[in-house]
């Protein structure tokens, strides 16, 4: 085990349904998260992101899902090998979670204080007063105006960039060691979108919280994160810097999301649209589950996963055509 | 908050107008002539004539109607055909019969069919959830009068545990005799109030800030009860004012199996001797009943319900 | 003629896409489906099944006439000659309940199919006209929702007296808000439609549109309620003939025969039981296909 990195997912296998007609939704997904690191995990929707940053917080919904297979190591520890009983110790308090939809997440029913308070009331002996100080400090970080006054109204009164901004001050309330944001700002107006990221890098600095950001948006992905994870169909298919990423995308996948970002400086032309969509899950039995969509194919990828490939620095991808482009080798794993 | 009560109380005033209206509608203009319903198909000229007098069923429709409603308004129902004591004091000794055996079996009710739905939502499609829906099964299949019946046969004729028949005397006398009936419509409340239960939590279980208390550390208890139960409680609001109402409806044949007095048991019998001024009274105060129920249930609301705008 | 007078060439039956007609039938198919899909539905469908034909052929099926009293044979517990025993008139119990299904099942039938025409009817027009009609018709089936079936039909039944037709009006009346408040609501909805509003545009007529479009998009779910209300109305009967409100003895119904019982409690119990079991296995199966449309309907909530 490598020193230095609070999330580690080895092999990670999760497939929905009945048994004997399961669905594989993420076949072998790997990827390290440094301490204090930001990463983002990326990828259109149905690639299996969302399921993983569940699996890590082992609250994928079951039946009908399940892990069959892998590892996820929190700061040494095998979350999978742990008792389910032993879970809420460590959500919140170590890993804590914000999700897509700030409109629907928080509870309509429960005072915004008493909500953000349960955070800590459940994995701390505290008294109400030093809890409601904690509460009126979080809320204060995250930019919340007149913490004091807000603390008894509900949901409905915040708007929906309030309400995300809250979610955060709920997440980071117990100072987790890594800070899972699913889609954070996609239901969010654009320049709400623009002010929660600068919170969430700003709580890193501060905090030196580890950050992983699941988005379809590498606009967002390369304003905060430090590296990418590109995932394709429930494999992971390019890993790398965010520079390097950006600079030199490797897998025709990462390629093809990168080309179809809009630019400020662009010219006239259509902007690149990748053809076809993601394969229903389970759909692919053998071969690199891009082939149907890829530009670049040859015959091997049809019969063959590629393995990922060690490319230049720190940036790995899975493909036949341009790993033997540039030369690049699987590497045999350290130790 | 005050203030909000208040103008629900006064949008609560056109209601009662509109119903004791239909009600007015339904004892006047629907066919059927009250005086010889009264008196009967054999009845002179004269003795209808009487009646009607009597009655003031020969002034206009329109003075009929305002003398109906001041009459409401003053609790003054006339006399009774049959022993000539004022309706109002036949209301006011049945009333409470009514209102012990409908409260009663609403809290049975209410205690034995949540917790059931909450057990089989726990346990979705397993033994408990699968005994759960047999037994909603055959509450909702069930008459209350003859499961009333049943227990009175078994419990009090065969065994000898509860009394045959009456209200009873003195506070643990009404207990006593009250805990049959109850139990007879808290059994079909029990089996509603199970099976709501057991949708709403579901329902709630599945959303988003159920997940967010999840990923916040909470155990399952506080899931299921501070955040699932808590907002399944809006449906189960509703719920429990429809169990109220069903309570209240299902007391008349109650009334009438356990042979208790009750506002049911009155209208049943001023029906069958065709007592019109009882009649008239017993259906005036069902009718305020179901208003007042109702509008106690949208009182409720916003007490469970934070995003009702109370202004 | 005036150019306004001109009719437009596509009057009355234009040729717009049909609705979704298809979406119906293919409701119906799954509805089918699930109900011979499980052993409880099955049995179910088999119960009522029984029902009907003991209703049909009541005067072949009983042993006795129902009316028939004999002072000699009352009070009998089961045996041979009378498999349910006989009631305090000496009257043959298995025979009174077997009549009673026919009782039932007319009521069961007749009127929520007249509460479907009546309260459709209203629904339909108020929903597709609106404006004064609408908020008198709404504020109305509102008011009367808030009633519970049952004590609308006391209240009702109070002010009308016994009798057949009287007790089908009493039920009628119970049901025709909520039939009223569906079609309300399927009309709304399907007024927003384009092909209505492409109808509409083109100068078809109201009686038209309404024939042709909306009925057969609200019919799905008015039959599928008809349907869940059959046994709703058998146990209304039931109770006000038990309150002595509805069907009056000595006609047999089975809320009747369970009153007398229970003014003959210390001669039989049996034919408390018997209508009681009765009443309950129909409403039973009733009930049991009801929430196998339901899941149809509403997947969601099984």
């Amino acid at each position: 085990m490598m020193k230095g990195n609070v999330l580690e997912i080895r092999d990670l296998h999760v497939e929905f349904g009945p048994k004997d007609r399961a669905i594989q939704v993420l076949n072998g997904v790997s990827f390290d998260i440094p301490q204090g690191g930001a990463v983002g995990l990326v990828g259109e929707s149905g690639s299996g992101k969302s399921v993983t940053s569940l699996a890590t917080m082992r609250l994928i919904p079951s039946p009908p899902g399940r892990v069959t297979k892998g590892t996820i190591t929190f700061n040494g520890t095998d979350l999978l090998a742990l008792p389910l009983g032993k879970m809420p110790d460590i959500r919140g308090r170590d890993i804590a979670m914000i999700f897509q939809e700030p409109m629907s997440s928080l509870n309509p029913v429960m005072k915004i204080g008493d909500q953000i308070g349960e955070a800590i009331m459940l994995h701390e002996n505290i008294d109400r007063r030093a809890r409601r100080a904690k509460v009126i400090e979080m809320l204060k970080l995250v930019g919340i105006p007149n913490p004091e006054g807000r603390l008894d109204s509900y949901p409905h009164q915040f708007s929906g960039g309030m309400r995300q901004r809250v979610m955060i001050a709920m997440a980071l309330l117990c100072r987790p060691k890594l800070l899972i944001a699913d889609e954070p700002t996609t239901a969010l107006d654009v320049t709400i979108q623009a002010q929660v990221l600068e919170l969430m890098k700003d709580i890193r600095a501060r905090l030196g919280t580890a950050i992983l950001l699941i988005s379809h948006d590498l606009g967002v992905v390369a304003d905060l994160c430090d590296s990418v994870v590109v995932m394709y169909a429930g494999h992971v298919v390019e890993i790398g810097a965010t520079e390097e990423i950006f600079d030199t995308p490797r897998h025709p996948y990462t390629r093809g999301l990168l080309a179809s970002i809009p630019r400020l400086h662009g010219g006239e032309e259509r902007l690149f649209q990748i053809p076809g969509s993601v394969p229903v899950p389970g759909t692919i039995k053998k071969g690199c589950p891009f082939y149907s969509r890829c530009g670049m194919r040859i015959d091997r990828c049809r019969t063959e996963m590629p393995p990922m490939f060690d490319f230049d620095g720190s940036q790995r991808a899975a493909c036949w055509v341009t790993a033997a482009e540039a030369h690049a080798h699987v590497k045999e794993p350290a130790q | 908050m005050a203030g909000y009560f208040l103008r629900r109380l006064l949008d609560a005033i056109p209601t009662v107008l509109l119903v004791l209206t239909l009600v007015f509608i339904a004892m006047r203009i629907l066919p059927g002539d009250p005086a010889i319903a009264a008196l009967g198909d054999f009845a002179t000229p004269e003795q209808l004539a009487a009646f009607r007098a009597k009655m003031g069923l020969d002034a206009p429709l329109w003075q009929q109607y305002f003398n109906f409603l001041w009459g409401v308004f003053t609790l003054d129902f006339g006399r009774s055909l049959m022993n000539n004591r004022p309706v109002l004091d036949l209301i006011l000794y049945n009333l409470p019969f009514t209102i012990e055996l409908t409260l009663m079996s609403v809290m049975f009710g209410v205690l034995a069919g949540v917790p059931l739905g909450v057990l089989a939502a726990r346990h979705r499609n397993k033994a408990p959830d699968n005994a759960v829906r047999v037994f909603s099964l055959i509450g909702y299949a069930i008459p209350d009068f003859y499961l009333g019946a049943l227990l009175l046969i078994t419990f009090s004729l065969n065994l000898g545990w509860f009394p045959i028949n009456g209200g009873g005397e003195g506070f643990a006398d009404r207990i006593y005799h009250l805990i049959l009936p109850a139990l007879t419509l808290a059994f079909i409340k029990a089996a509603f109030l199970g099976r709501l239960t057991r949708t709403s939590l579901l329902e709630v279980l599945g959303r988003d800030y159920v997940r967010t208390a999840w990923a916040k550390g909470a155990r399952e208890n506080r899931v299921v009860y501070r955040h699932g139960l808590r907002n399944a409680l809006l449906p189960l609001t509703t719920g429990l004012g429809l169990s109220t109402l069903a309570a209240l409806s299902g007391s008349v044949a109650v009334e009438l199996v356990f042979n208790r007095p009750g506002i049911g048991k009155l209208l049943i019998s001023a029906i069958a001797e065709r007592d019109y001024a009882v009649i008239q009274g017993g259906v005036v105060v069902f009718a305020m009943f179901v208003v007042l129920i109702n509008l106690l249930m949208d009182l409720v609301y916003v007490i469970v319900d934070p995003r009702i705008q109370v202004k | 003629m005036s150019f306004a007078e001109q009719r437009p060439i596509l009057t009355d039956e234009p040729d717009i896409p049909a609705t979704p007609i298809a979406a119906d039938t293919r409701l119906f198919d799954n509805i089918r489906h699930v109900i011979f899909g499980r052993i409880s539905t099955i049995v179910a469908s088999l119960a009522i099944l029984l029902l009907i034909l003991v209703a049909l052929f009541a005067d072949f099926i009983a042993p006795y006439d129902p009316l028939a009293q004999s002072i000699l044979n009352v009070n009998k517990a089961p045996s041979w000659e009378h498999l349910l025993g006989t009631d305090g008139f000496g009257r043959d119990v298995l025979s009174r309940i077997i009549y009673g299904a026919r009782n039932s099942l007319i009521f069961g039938l007749i009127s929520p199919t007249l509460a479907a025409l009546i309260g459709t009817t209203l629904g339909v027009v108020a929903g597709y006209f609106g404006g004064i009609v609408d908020r008198v018709v709404s504020r109305l089936i509102d008011l009367l929702l808030a009633f519970p079936e049952l004590l609308l039909a006391i209240i009702i039944a109070a002010a009308l007296g016994g009798g057949f037709w009287n007790i089908i009006a009493v039920l009628t009346i119970a049901y025709v808000p909520g039939f009223a408040r569906v079609a309300r609501a399927q009309t709304l909805a399907v007024k927003q439609e384009p092909y209505v509003e492409a109808a509409v545009a083109v100068g078809v007529r109201v009686p038209t549109i309404i024939r042709r479009h909306v009925v057969p998009n609200i019919s799905a779910p008015i039959v599928v309620l008809m349907t869940l209300w059959v046994a709703s109305a058998i146990r209304l009967e039931a109770s006000l003939s038990f309150l002595g409100i509805g069907t009056q003895p000595p006609a047999p119904s089975w809320g009747n025969i369970i009153r007398d019982g229970l003014n003959n409690l210390f001669g039989t119990p049996w034919p408390i039981v018997g209508a009681g079991v009765a009443i309950t296995c129909v409403v039973l199966a009733f009930n049991i296909i009801g929430d196998a449309i339901r899941d149809v309907l509403d997947p969601e909530t099984a």
